[in-house]
């Protein structure tokens, strides 16, 4: 009985994870543009990377120049999985005051956008993932991951990527229910969240005193540790530790996220909107 | 345009379309004033903004002494003369992105019924002062990198700093310009332009001899980019192109963006015609 | 003439999928060869079905659209190469394409209007007063427009079309969602305007009481083509249309089969609601009334117009 319960829970997730899925896949021009722009900004981070390898005489912070092109298009390929760039959905939905009829729905509110995020993110990786690799692999040369630890962790970590981004992206969203604009906001923060999670230039090659920042926010969390299971900075142990930091940021978030939500759903009971 | 001048006499309306704009443009100014709070903080997360991307310079020469045979104050010259071009031009015309939503909702067509040109409309439709931070903050890294560069001023550099921006602003108006035509094609598309906009912004700020020759030519000649901040920065700084390019051609932004502005309008006439040419 | 129109033809492709990555390339004429004129001071009703053609002309003679073929002139311009000179000589409103700044109020909405069309004010102040106290619009006109009701938003548009006191105003389906009271206040509006200033209207419309209150003259397209010219009783009687009247009696009676002029159409309610149909040509809703009452005791009655669509339909079939 508990078990047939539980599979009654997951069915509505699933199904929710399926519809993000599917309204994404409608947008198939967008996913094609959105490629050519990963690829074309993919060349220009690389260009500038194995510039600095080469001014420190071939590689830098222990990347060489196959490692920097896998982070290059590896990062790349993260954008659309991960949405490193801006989403006002549910700010939207609370500015219009939609959120009103998602709260009074059977289901969890943050379980079931966390869902349909998934689906999304699904999608991104489906169809703006490969084209980047592929790019970067023939023309630049690529290190294919080769520890069977990080090997194992990656499909994990990338999930946990998507729910680490996702939990933040929920916070942020929610402040629209105490600011009237957030797109400033937004803005900002798709820039830190880049650059603190290791999307413009990778974490390692932070002077000591901004790795130390960058590592005690969630943002390499969302993109950084992934990649280093495929660049193979980190293997074994150090894999483990990662993704165990990236599940320790995802429970931690989420939990906070419904703090967050039950102060928001409070406010819109007390003052009507 | 002449028979417009001779109307003018006719029924004494202003001689000009200027005031139209300028009425177009206060009345947006005024619409964002109305939300104070939220223009003080976009402004200022402009201003964070810029300083953000600069992490990704400094974090570079934390590595290395130099980027492409470049210093720290010669890469910051670049980057501070890319930003305030950028700038300047997503204030003026980086609103025509928006091309494909207003052809979605028909609001082009309220253009089209309108006594001015569609594209001035278009640009003047939302004129957010907020950018102005990225141009200030532009601005103020420019002038600490000139420093710290000690450039060997001339008259003639002098002139060339002033110009400098306002060609590189002409040049990334063009590319705004030329790419959004794309919306008239393929509406959902319009992601497409962001790489030659967004993707000049951020590689014009980096010294052209980290890119690979294809990618150099084609943000040179084609997308002149390169003019925006490179190649000025040489004249600026007396240095000579290590990639072997012939010294005055540091000093023809201004031409160059002119010619691409014009370019730009072209297509945007190709691309008005086909849209009046086949309806939505 | 103030519109003159000739052999106007318009074609579309169409790219359809047939099978897997086939795609077959259609060519559809939207508007095949529509010629007519309209003289100033004319109210021309330009009404057809959906996918008629209707839009399609609209955009044509305001510059929105090319032609495939065909001559146009409006106001003796031609439409897309003089479009900002035509621009100024036209007003148009299209129900669903807005010319109201959304997030402004009205009133800095037609002030900008003015300076886009480069109007001083001595020429534009007057006209607007003038448009406020005939469309009451005074209480909401500090309102951002987003804010606005349909009906007021319409008063808006309708100004903001008239402000530079164009020679044609052109308006695609004005009245289309707006309550009785709004419609018939812009009705009213529209034939003041006209008769006062003798602005040219042509409007397009799926509203029967528009055409009666305000065109001298319809236009009926069908298939890309006009299939009639002329008046609105010319065409009722011409297609024959009827209208119906709708009685609820006191008590149930039987059929009422021998009204003179008059066809049973329909019986419900073992006799209490009966349809009578007849024609404006025959006989008038008031005999037939008098008819009726002469025989049964009325509780209620109404006057079912026939719809636009239909009187169409019949056309084509005839």
């Amino acid at each position: 009985m508990i078990i047939s319960g539980e599979v009654g829970a997951l069915r509505p997730v699933a199904a929710l994870a399926g519809a993000g899925y599917r309204r994404w896949a409608t947008y198939r021009q967008a996913a094609v543009a959105g490629v050519f722009v990963n690829t074309v900004f993919g060349v220009i981070k690389l260009s500038i990377l194995l510039g600095i390898a080469k001014s420190a005489g071939g590689s830098v912070a222990g990347y060489d120049a196959a490692s920097l092109s896998t982070y290059a298009w590896v990062s790349q390929a993260m954008i659309a999985v991960v949405m490193i760039f801006g989403w006002t959905e549910l700010a939207d939905r609370v500015r219009t005051g939609d959120i009103a009829v998602d709260l009074a729905r059977p289901v969890d509110l943050q379980l079931s956008w966390l869902a349909t995020d998934l689906g999304r993110g699904a999608w991104g990786l489906v169809s703006r993932a490969a084209v980047p690799i592929l790019f970067g692999a023939v023309f630049f040369g690529f290190h294919w991951p080769d520890d069977p630890t990080a090997i194992a962790l990656l499909p994990v970590s990338l999930v946990l990527a998507v729910c680490v981004s996702f939990a933040m992206r929920f916070m942020l969203n929610l402040l629209a229910f105490w600011l009237t604009e957030i797109r400033g906001l937004v803005l900002l923060y798709v820039l830190v969240a880049g650059l603190l999670g290791g999307h413009l230039v990778p974490v390692q090659l932070f002077p000591g005193w901004l790795q130390t920042v960058a590592y005690a926010t969630p943002f390499p969390a969302m993109v950084q540790f992934t990649i280093d299971l495929v660049t193979g900075q980190a293997t074994g142990l150090r894999a483990v530790g990662e993704v165990a930091a990236q599940l320790g940021w995802t429970i931690v978030l989420l939990l906070a996220g419904r703090v967050v939500l039950a102060r928001a759903t409070r406010r819109l009971v007390v003052q009507g909107g | 345009m002449a028979d417009a001048a001779v109307a003018t006499t006719a029924t004494g309306r202003p001689p000009t379309v200027a005031p139209a704009y300028l009425a177009i443009i206060r009345s947006r100014v005024a619409a964002q004033a109305s939300y104070r709070a939220s223009f003080a903080v976009e402004l200022g997360s402009q201003v964070l903004l810029v300083l953000v991307e600069f992490v990704e310079i400094y974090v570079v020469f934390h590595q290395v002494d130099s980027l492409g045979g470049f210093d720290y104050a010669e890469v910051a010259v670049m980057y501070g003369l890319a930003v305030a071009s950028f700038g300047l031009a997503d204030l003026a015309v980086g609103h025509v992105d928006e091309l494909p939503r207003y052809l979605r909702a028909g609001t082009f067509d309220s253009f089209l019924l309108r006594p001015l040109s569609a594209l001035g409309q278009l640009v003047t439709s939302d004129f957010s002062l907020r950018r102005l931070g990225r141009v200030g903050t532009g601005l103020a890294v420019l002038a600490v990198a000139l420093h710290a560069a000690q450039v060997d001023w001339t008259p003639a550099r002098v002139g060339l700093l002033v110009v400098t921006p306002v060609a590189g602003a002409i040049v990334f108006s063009a590319v705004f310009i030329a790419t959004a035509v794309i919306g008239f094609w393929v509406v959902e598309g319009m992601e497409f332009a962001n790489a030659f906009t967004y993707g000049g912004n951020y590689l014009s700020a980096f010294p052209f001899t980290v890119f690979g020759s294809a990618i150099r030519r084609f943000f040179t000649f084609l997308v002149p980019v390169g003019f925006v901040a490179y190649l000025p920065s040489l004249a600026l700084l007396g240095r000579d192109d290590p990639l072997g390019m012939p010294g005055w051609v540091s000093w023809c932004s201004l031409p160059v963006s002119l010619v691409a502005m014009a370019a730009a309008l072209l297509l945007w006439q190709v691309g008005l015609r086909r849209y009046v040419g086949t309806g939505s | 003439m103030i519109v003159d129109v000739r052999d106007l033809r318009r074609e579309f492709v169409v790219r359809r999928k047939a099978g897997r990555l086939r795609r077959t390339r259609d060519v559809v004429a939207a508007v095949d060869g529509v010629s007519f004129g309209i003289e100033p001071g004319e109210c021309v009703g330009y009404i057809g079905a959906n996918g008629a053609g209707k839009s399609t002309t609209i955009k044509m003679l305001t510059g929105i659209l090319v032609p495939t073929s065909g001559h146009v002139r409006v106001c003796g311009l031609q439409p897309v190469p003089e479009r900002t000179r035509l621009a100024r000589r036209i007003g148009a409103v299209f129900g669903q394409r807005s010319q109201l700044w959304w997030d402004l109020p009205l009133r800095d909405s037609f002030r900008l209007l003015a300076a886009i069309h480069r109007l001083p004010a001595p020429e534009w102040q007057p006209r607007l007063d003038e448009c406020i106290a005939l469309l009451e619009m005074e209480p909401f006109l500090d309102t951002p427009v987003r804010q606005l009701s349909l009906g007021q938003r319409m008063r808006g548009e309708v100004t903001a079309a008239l402000l530079h006191s164009p020679d044609l105003l052109v308006l695609d389906e004005p009245t289309i969602g707006l309550d009785l009271l709004s419609k018939e206040r812009l009705r009213g509006f529209l034939v003041r305007e006209r008769v006062e200033r003798g602005t040219t209207v042509l409007l397009t419309t799926h509203d029967l009481p528009d055409i009666e209150r305000l065109c001298n003259r319809i236009l009926v397209v069908d298939h890309g083509r006009v299939a009639y010219d002329g008046t609105l009783p010319g065409l009722v009687a011409r297609v024959g249309a009827e209208r119906v009247l709708v009685v609820d009696l006191v008590e149930p009676a039987p059929p009422l089969t021998d009204v003179p002029g008059t066809t049973l159409r329909r019986v419900e309610a073992d006799g209490l609601r009966q349809h009578l149909s007849f024609r404006s040509e025959e006989t008038s809703a008031a005999a037939v009334v008098a008819a009726v009452s002469a025989r049964v005791e009325l509780r209620d009655l109404s006057v079912v117009e026939p719809a636009i669509e239909d009187v169409v339909r019949r056309l084509y079939l005839a």
